[in-house]
């Protein structure tokens, strides 16, 4: 006779609210992957895993958001792939080479390689998609091109060389999927990219091709026979499920109807249940490009939000112990700076913030605080985000701040950052392996700018950081990069310009006998080269 | 007044309705703070400028907002609901696409409701004051009360976590292959869960109304009488009380199937049903105002349809009954 626990009902009321979780969720810093006994590949089987919200789109050069990366990122390729510490591995190219004045990139392509329409891949498709197809529309390479590359050009067929304007640290990391995917060029040349009709019916070079979307209910990608790596994948098929509630998710992997849930795609609280599940398998891996860190934003533009000794109170009364064992249910680390301690160059030699509440209280006092209010922006992201707003709310409530909590949808609290409309603003951002692809965006002064939410919006400003920031971007050697990141890292620290609130991963839920699934830096974006199911 | 000019004087109604409506949506949507490109902009985690520019141009937004709103009307007088540049579709094929799941889905719990409601409805009229009476009634205010999307979770922890009788989301089994009765089958074994927790919350609503109905209709002279003429009660209710209590229940259904192109957004969500209600939740969310104001229009049609639909079935039902 089946019973109903009083948690069931509980936890169906809370998680329906839980649906518009619309990017992640967390996972284990201590709970590694746990991996079944090696076992020998074995060719054939499906595999159902959630991506959730549903992609917009599957044209990656086009889109680039996580759902359309998790989807596409079976469809596509880049040059390279990341191992977990992110070391360069061979995708399209098999080998590269950087020159001694850190300036020119070459890379060596595999050779027969064929797009899923049986066309044959090579260095014009490399040019085209970087130097044409990308720059126009990818918002995160179009700056770096434009910035930082001199010229694009094939050397011959299987050659392509990148000739910088001056060396730049992270180039090499700029070769992941989701940065420069390797669009097909004869079917955009010369045509309008965004209303190309291929955009519907991707052609990539990938694992797997696309082969069916029922919009609402699924994706079907089916094994590319022609794969540029002998006898993989092993897989047959891949469907991608589009579950839209958080707990109907959660039903959906107990009852056996989903194999994989992603990162996010479940509150924390069910996480710890669901690997206990029997066949059930947990993994925080797969994050380490993306390494995601949240803290909270000061509008410096305000004078009680310029005063450090203002900033230095929040940050003394804020419990992020609490919020990473109780909210998060341990599955993040508590951050100790700007840099996440997975990205390069991270240092924990700086100032060290507990939680203080006496000493955040004399700090008010100190910064002349009389009682007004003060607005705290949550995260729309789902039940998580809105306890930890609220347990924030607590801490400051008891230090003694007026805090309100203004809550809205993504959309509208992205374009109150966007314009600057808050006091406290709580967000999470990528730092995509290198501080200067992700880290220096938030603290330089040349990225003040009213229109998006990936600006510096507390619009904090100090030469010294730019000068570090600029000047370790474009440091040729990791020693001298390592040595100035270090010393940007402990004056931000100093200066407390925002407060650091927890490093964070996203578990990725799965059945035990997926087999080699998270096997690079990128995660699920391409986990279906080599998985397969025992 | 004839049925030709009654549609007439109908159709001339639904059109100037239609274009208010159309007109007061397209402004009332841009009152929600964000936009397509800003969402757009934050799901590739990018600040540049010259990208949210481009999106801009691209989604027409750079434009004055009168103008794109003559261009949006000139779209609906030609019946051309837009494109939208965020899911690379036009939005009629992508309304089109998930019109059949959500009418499934819908119609069955408007079935389902009419037949329960007007079952129980009855059958609690007849009983008045006794125990079965007393469970309807409170059944009804139970369902009536109860959110959907809690039923609907309740739902899917009993009957497909504890129990393992039904699967809890989608339309169909997914990577099954099958085809033909096969198929139907597995659609309707999908469709048990979702169409009778949406089924249940409208049975209450029309047992109630129905019951309430019944009884006023058992006061009135001519089931005095029928019960003077010697009829027995079976047919008294059949022939007499239901045929005229049931016309406030139709008119409620006809107001209830107005909406069925709207789908049942929670109910949609939870059981990962992949109708309308989701595709314009998912379009709020976004921001994908194209989309938005195209299953808007769709709805707002429908319900003009069904409510002229149901004043023609009042002449069937009841022909005392003169349309105006």
């Amino acid at each position: 006779m089946p019973r109903f626990t009083k948690r069931d009902l509980i936890k169906a009321g809370i998680a329906g609210v839980a649906g518009c979780d619309l990017l992640l969720g967390i996972s284990p810093m201590s709970m590694g992957a746990i991996t079944a006994v090696a076992q020998t590949p074995k060719r054939g089987g499906v595999v159902r895993a959630v991506v959730h919200p549903e992609p917009s789109s599957l044209m990656l050069g086009l889109v680039q958001n996580t759902p359309t990366q998790m989807v596409s990122g079976s469809i596509y390729e880049s040059l390279l792939k990341y191992g977990h510490d992110l070391t360069p591995l061979p995708s399209l190219a098999e080998r590269w080479e950087i020159s001694a004045d850190g300036k020119a990139y070459t890379f060596h392509l595999k050779k027969n390689i064929k797009w899923h329409d049986g066309k044959p891949f090579g260095a014009d498709d490399v040019v085209f998609s970087t130097d044409k197809f990308l720059r126009e529309t990818h918002p995160r390479w179009r700056p770096i091109a434009t910035t930082h590359v001199e010229r694009i050009e094939k050397i011959d067929d299987n050659t392509v060389r990148y000739q910088l304007k001056n060396p730049f640290g992270p180039f090499i990391l700029m070769f992941e999927l989701s940065t420069t995917p390797i669009v097909p060029r004869h079917l955009y040349e010369g045509t309008d990219y965004k209303t190309n009709p291929a955009n519907n019916t991707p052609v990539g070079t990938g694992p797997f091709k696309f082969s069916e979307w029922q919009r609402g209910s699924y994706i079907k990608l089916v094994r590319n026979p022609d794969y540029h790596v002998q006898g993989l994948p092993y897989l047959d098929e891949v469907y991608w499920q589009i579950i839209p509630d958080a707990a109907a998710r959660v039903v959906a992997y107990e009852t056996g109807r989903v194999d994989i849930l992603t990162g996010g795609t479940v509150e924390n609280f069910d996480v710890a249940k669901l690997a206990k599940l029997p066949n059930s398998s947990v993994t925080g891996k797969g994050w380490e490009m993306i390494a995601p860190l949240s803290w909270l934003w000061f509008n410096h533009r305000q004078d009680l939000m310029a005063k450090k000794a203002f900033r230095q109170a929040v940050m003394y009364g804020m419990d992020r112990e609490f919020a990473k064992d109780v909210i998060w249910n341990g599955l993040a680390r508590v951050a100790t700076g700007p840099i996440n301690s997975k990205t390069r160059f991270y240092s924990d030699q700086v100032t060290k913030y507990g939680f203080d509440p006496a000493k955040a209280k004399a700090l008010l006092k100190e910064a002349g605080y009389k009682g007004e209010p003060v607005r705290l922006l949550a995260l729309p992201y789902g039940e998580t985000w809105t306890r930890w707003a609220e347990a924030v709310k607590q801490n400051l409530t008891d230090i003694g701040l007026n805090l309100q909590l203004v809550t809205t949808d993504v959309a509208g609290y992205g374009q109150r950052l966007s314009d600057w409309d808050f006091d406290l603003a709580f967000t999470w951002l990528s730092q995509y392996g290198d501080p200067a692809l992700g880290v220096a965006r938030s603290y330089v002064s040349t990225n003040i700018a009213k229109g998006s939410p990936f600006n510096n919006v507390a619009g904090y400003a100090n030469p010294d950081i730019d000068k570090l920031f600029a000047e370790a971007a474009a440091a040729n050697g990791e020693t001298k990069r390592q040595e100035l990141y270090t010393k940007a890292q402990q004056v931000l620290a100093d200066e407390l310009p925002v407060v650091w609130m927890l490093e964070l991963e996203f578990p990725t839920i799965y059945r035990s006998n997926v087999q080699n699934l998270i096997k690079t830096a990128t995660g699920m974006n391409d986990a279906f080269q080599d998985a397969w199911k025992a | 007044m004839t049925l030709a000019t009654f549609l007439r004087k109908k159709t001339i109604n639904a059109v100037v309705i239609l274009i208010a409506i159309a007109a007061m949506n397209f402004f009332l949507i841009r009152l929600a703070p964000g936009d397509p490109a800003q969402v757009m902009a934050g799901e590739a985690g990018a600040g540049d400028a010259v990208f949210l520019q481009q999106l801009r141009e691209k989604f027409g937004l750079d434009r004055p907002l009168i103008e794109q709103f003559w261009h949006y009307m000139k779209g609906v007088g030609t019946l051309d609901l837009g494109f939208s540049y965020r899911q690379q579709r036009p939005v009629l094929d992508l309304i089109v696409e998930r019109l059949p799941a959500t009418l499934l889905l819908t119609g069955t719990a408007l079935i389902i409701s009419l037949a329960a409601g007007v079952t129980l409805g009855t059958l609690a009229a007849r009983r008045v004051g006794r125990l079965s009476d007393s469970a309807i009634t409170l059944a009804s205010l139970v369902f009536y009360a109860m959110p959907l999307f809690w039923l609907a979770l309740i739902a899917q922890i009993v009957f497909s976590k504890h129990l393992g009788w039904l699967p809890n989301v989608g339309y169909e089994s997914v990577g099954a292959g099958y085809a033909g009765l096969r198929r139907a089958l597995d659609i309707g074994w999908h469709l048990i869960m979702p169409a009778t927790t949406l089924g249940l919350f409208f049975t209450a609503v029309y047992a109630r109304m129905m019951r309430a109905s019944m009884l006023e209709v058992a006061s009135f002279d001519y089931v005095k009488t029928a019960h003077a003429k010697g009829l027995g009660p079976g047919a008294i209710v059949r022939h007499h009380m239901i045929p005229n209590a049931i016309l406030p229940v139709v008119t409620l259904a006809g107001l209830q199937a107005g909406q069925l192109v709207g789908g049942s957004l929670l109910v949609e969500t939870v059981f990962a049903w992949p109708g309308i209600g989701r595709l314009l939740f998912d379009a709020l969310i976004q921001r994908d105002y194209q989309v938005l104001l195209g299953v808007f229009f769709t709805c707002s049609a429908m319900v003009i349809l069904f409510n002229i639909l149901t004043d023609l079935l009042y002449r069937f039902v009841d022909p005392r009954i003169e349309v105006t």
